[in-house]
């Protein structure tokens, strides 16, 4: 039995029934009175100059009432980081990819928009193209931006203790190059959104984000409004993963539209665009050395990455950091090395997708781990526990595990999935494989430099003292973050949950920054923990005073006043709160309620507000690119996969998967088990056959969700998900991440069990079955 | 030039006039007001947009507005009965089946329709029935326990 009464359940998300029923709304649920239509004019070539843009055609269409361009939009530079906002609403000078954004339109009806569309002209000078790393960092290669030589849109050398050293006094030397895919996350629902200003120039946009707070600040910069004057409001988001993780040119098109038309302006992406605006998973190629001793203790790793990043920087700073220091950890490492290129190419921009930056880094690694195991006749399973971390341990690159179950899920793993009876003792053409991974549980500092509190959270008394309504500005994209604020609100507070109401996701309640890095859990959750601290303290104080008893007789569980020395007198309260409520329907019985004491509060102090806040002690590094990887807890996963692979074909089915996860404490354990289920899903189809593909002249070829393929419910095998709890210090409740920690081992655990099951390594994804019979072929000869 | 046509959606009649390339779920979303049923690609790959046109789960997306004139349809609101919500409904909220819901509409409806022609399907066959519907959140796994739950209790 646990110790909670709200959280470390498996309460039902608060979400669930409006979203089973179709009553949940999403923004293209939603629509205004007198709403114009959007449509954004994309460029159909991968690099040209912008000769001459003639819209006089589309501003004379009946039903147009706006065409914007660079000449409208102005040239504000925006992006993610600070230190590379080099994007402009619209291109201005010349066009970087198939999809670049050049004017967009508002009309009476969305077909009149796109009739708008296809009546501006544009000129053009075609200009070379670069599509690929080599391509791109070429001598004399045409640059995307004049200022990024090489074309390189940043790049990180790093350097912790000694990797020559390390490696003198390794016995064993392995080094192996790995290649991914570009991926799409696609999520179901397509970004849209809905932009109105008022009479008074206040600006709300209602969108599909994972980051209402970041959204807000870029729409207020590249519009030039007071960032004040600006709303952003997420409603229900279907999906996100990464990509909805920075302002879109639809959302500030959407804006600038409305504020052009003063009427409401809605803007939807197709699924083609929802490809073209990418931002999701970048190209990774990895070179990686690892030197160990005889015994399997790791000594050194050098790692180079080169990230095809596409036209604009996006997330790539942070990117091409995580793609480093996410290889600190989970392993006794004491030397590392890291050489990082981020490379602008004629494509869509890149920027972050669940597992940021690390998935492909730690499917290169724990492919080269079992390599090394099997050089030197060790169990996988045992080299890996040979060099384990475990909680209190700090890397190399100073990542501090604070809490750290690794040894337990890998044993959990390997017992759970009958390892020891499996490993190589399969018939040819299964197998089995294993992989560890480990992820933030938050980013440990905001993407802009400031001293702000990464979240806000307010939570306010009805005044019938029965319902807590917690008020933030996190966002709830289909994860479960607004339940686990609500089981932490009513935990901490000694209400049941059904007492508790959320209302999240909207700039003007709380500041939050968003569902990205796997933070709100720890994050928002430590602020909600103390707003219901706040909240809890108040009502005591006056409850304290109304019954002539220490404030510290009293606590609340379970919608109760509990009187730690024994019974109370507390007639006096209740006949007060019945005399207040004649009328009223639920008359208390029985023991005195929070209600009831929370009435009290309200009588004598008006309306009970409580505020928490949280933000991150000092953490990490001192050295260049520290903040990126630090974080104030990680939560760690290992993974077995049993696949089958057709050795005449070479086709792979997972048959099963056994995940576990160390998530801290878990809240809500139904959704950590999601979580998993889904971050495996998601692993899987990167592994075995997702691939955004190009043709020569730069425009995707499958822009679809028919031809990029994501796992369907016969693609996925049940999951046998494993939650280790450890209890992590710097979490609420000793919480800490799940959302994206468990992507991390998927991939190598199948490239693992497919070794198992053939005897050939593959180091390049999406193992189709053309690229899996290629490997057998080859082997054989 | 607008087309008359007649749909009886939920158990209600409407006549309309619609345009000739108007689809069905632009129709049921923006004219009837319905935004339960979810539009995801518009091109009959995701499943989002799923209703039951004459007892059967078709893509809304890839109907004209026209060709469903005089038929039957069932959508995500016509689900959830006057006691409440539908007992697939139940099984979707306490197995967790649910994350960011986009799917969820033409997940409950193909379950539904599933479960009529199927009352006690087996895993396989629940996995083959949802096929056509993607959903990136959950790896299926709880969706799967949902529908086999519903069919359990309705079958008891």
């Amino acid at each position: 039995m646990s110790e909670y009464n709200v959280i470390n359940s498996r309460a039902p998300r608060l979400d669930a029934p409006g979203k089973a029923t179709g009553r949940a709304k999403y923004v293209d649920d939603m629509s205004l009175p007198g709403m114009l239509y959007g449509a954004i004019l994309q460029s159909p070539l991968a690099h040209a100059r912008i000769l001459n843009i003639d819209t006089s055609r589309a501003r004379s269409l009946p039903g147009v009432k706006a065409v914007v361009t660079a000449k409208e939009a102005g040239l504000v530079k925006y992006g993610v980081s600070p230190a590379r906002y080099d994007e402009t609403l619209y291109c201005h000078e010349k066009v970087r990819y198939v999809g670049d954004e050049l004017a967009a339109v508002a009309a009476v009806d969305l077909e009149t928009a796109m009739d708008a569309l296809s009546l501006i002209q544009v000129d053009y000078e075609e200009l070379p193209a670069v599509f690929t790393v080599e391509q791109a960092m070429a001598e004399g290669a045409p640059l995307l931006h004049d200022d990024y030589p090489r074309n390189i849109s940043a790049e990180v050398h790093q350097e912790f203790g000694d990797v020559e050293a390390g490696f003198k006094q390794s016995d064993l030397i392995k080094t192996t190059t790995f290649v991914n895919k570009r991926q799409d996350a696609a999520f179901l629902e397509p970004h849209g959104c809905l932009a109105e200003f008022d009479l008074f120039g206040q600006l709300t946009l209602h969108t599909s984000t994972q980051v209402p707070h970041y959204v807000m600040r870029t729409v207020a910069m590249v519009l030039g409004i007071p960032v004040g004057q600006v709303r952003v409001v997420k409603p229900y988001v279907g999906g996100g993963f990464g990509p909805k993780c920075e302002a879109t040119p639809l959302e500030m098109s959407a804006c600038l539209l409305a504020k052009v038309t003063g009427k409401p302006v809605k803007m939807n992406y197709s699924r083609e665009q929802v490809f073209l605006h990418s931002r999701a998973r970048h190209q990774f190629i990895h070179t990686i050395t690892t030197g160990v001793k005889k015994d399997g203790t790791l000594m050194a790793l050098t790692n180079e990455c080169h990230l095809e990043g596409g036209a604009y920087t996006s997330f790539g700073i942070a990117t091409v950091y995580y793609s480093g220091s996410l290889l600190g950890g989970p392993y006794k490492l004491p030397n590392m090395k890291y050489d990082g290129y981020r490379v602008f190419t004629n494509r869509p921009a890149c920027g972050a997708q669940r597992g940021h930056g690390g998935v492909a880094a730690r499917a290169a690694w724990e492919q080269q781990l079992d390599m090394i195991a099997v050089d030197l006749g060790l169990d996988p399973v045992e080299l890996r526990l040979r060099n384990i971390m475990s909680t209190g341990d700090v890397t190399c690159n100073v990542l501090d595990m604070s809490s750290l179950g690794m040894k337990e899920c890998v044993e959990a793993v390997r017992d759970g999935s009958d390892w020891n009876a499996k490993r190589g003792k399969m018939t040819k053409g299964k197998g089995v494989g294993i992989a560890c991974g480990f992820f933030v549980s938050g980013a440990g500092y905001p993407i802009y430099r400031s001293e702000t509190f990464h979240s806000t959270v307010v939570i306010k008394l009805s005044e019938d003292g029965g319902t807590a309504q917690l008020l933030t500005g996190s966002a709830e994209i289909g994860q479960g973050s607004d339940t686990t604020m609500a089981m932490i609100a009513a935990e901490a507070l000694g209400i049941k949950l059904s007492d508790v109401r959320v209302t999240s996701g909207d700039t003007d309640l709380a500041v939050d920054l968003g569902a990205y890095s796997s933070r709100q859990t720890l994050m928002t959750g430590h602020a909600t923990k103390e707003a219901a601290e706040d909240v809890k303290r108040q009502v005591i104080e006056v409850l304290a005073q109304e019954l002539s008893i220490p404030p510290v007789d009293i606590d609340f569980k379970n919608g109760l006043v509990v009187f730690k020395n024994g019974n109370v007198d507390f007639s006096k309260v209740r006949t007060s709160y019945i005399q207040e409520h004649r009328g009223w329907t639920d008359p208390p019985s029985g023991d005195l309620t929070f209600k009831e004491a929370a009435r009290m509060a309200f009588l004598a102090k008006g309306t009970i507000v409580g505020t928490g806040k949280y933000k991150p002690g000092r953490l990490g590094g001192k050295y260049k690119g520290a903040a990126v990887g630090t974080s104030p807890a990680y939560g760690c996963s290992a993974q077995v996969v049993e696949v089958t692979v057709d050795m005449e074909t070479g086709k792979v089915i997972i048959d099963r998967m056994t995940d576990a996860h160390d998530c801290g404490l878990a809240v809500n354990i139904t959704s950590v088990e999601g979580q998993m289920e889904g971050s495996l899903s998601m692993g899987m189809g990167e592994a075995l056959f997702e691939e955004v593909k190009f043709d020569g002249k730069g425009k995707i070829l499958n822009a679809n969700l028919g031809e990029y393929k994501i796992p369907t419910a016969l693609d996925m095998p049940n999951v046998k998900t494993i939650i280790v709890e450890s209890n992590e210090p710097n979490g609420p409740f000793g919480a800490k991440e799940v959302g994206e920690g468990a992507i991390m081992p998927t991939i190598p655990a199948i490239l693992n069990a497919v070794y198992d099951a053939t005897g050939v390594w593959i180091h390049e994804l999406p193992l189709t079955p053309e690229r899996v019979y290629r490997a057998i072929q080859q082997a054989k000869k | 030039m607008k087309r008359l046509i007649k749909l009886r959606v939920n158990d209600k009649d409407y006549e309309l006039a619609v345009e000739p390339n108007q689809t069905l779920v632009d129709v049921l979303r923006y004219t009837l007001g319905l935004t339960g049923t979810k539009k995801g690609c518009e091109v009959g790959d995701c499943g989002s947009c799923t209703v039951i046109m004459d007892g059967k789960p078709v893509n809304s997306c890839l109907v004209l507005a026209v060709q469903a004139n005089g038929r039957v349809i069932r959508t995500i609101e016509g689900v959830e009965a006057d006691t409440g919500l539908h007992p697939l409904q139940v099984s979707f909220v306490d197995k967790g089946a649910v994350q960011c819901g986009f799917c969820t509409p033409g997940m409950v409806l193909s379950a539904q329709s599933l479960l009529e022609r199927n009352p006690k399907p087996n895993e396989a066959e629940i996995r083959t029935a949802i096929s056509g519907n993607l959903c990136r959140c959950t790896g299926y796994q709880k969706i799967v326990e949902a529908i086999h739950d519903c069919s359990e209790k309705m079958t008891r």
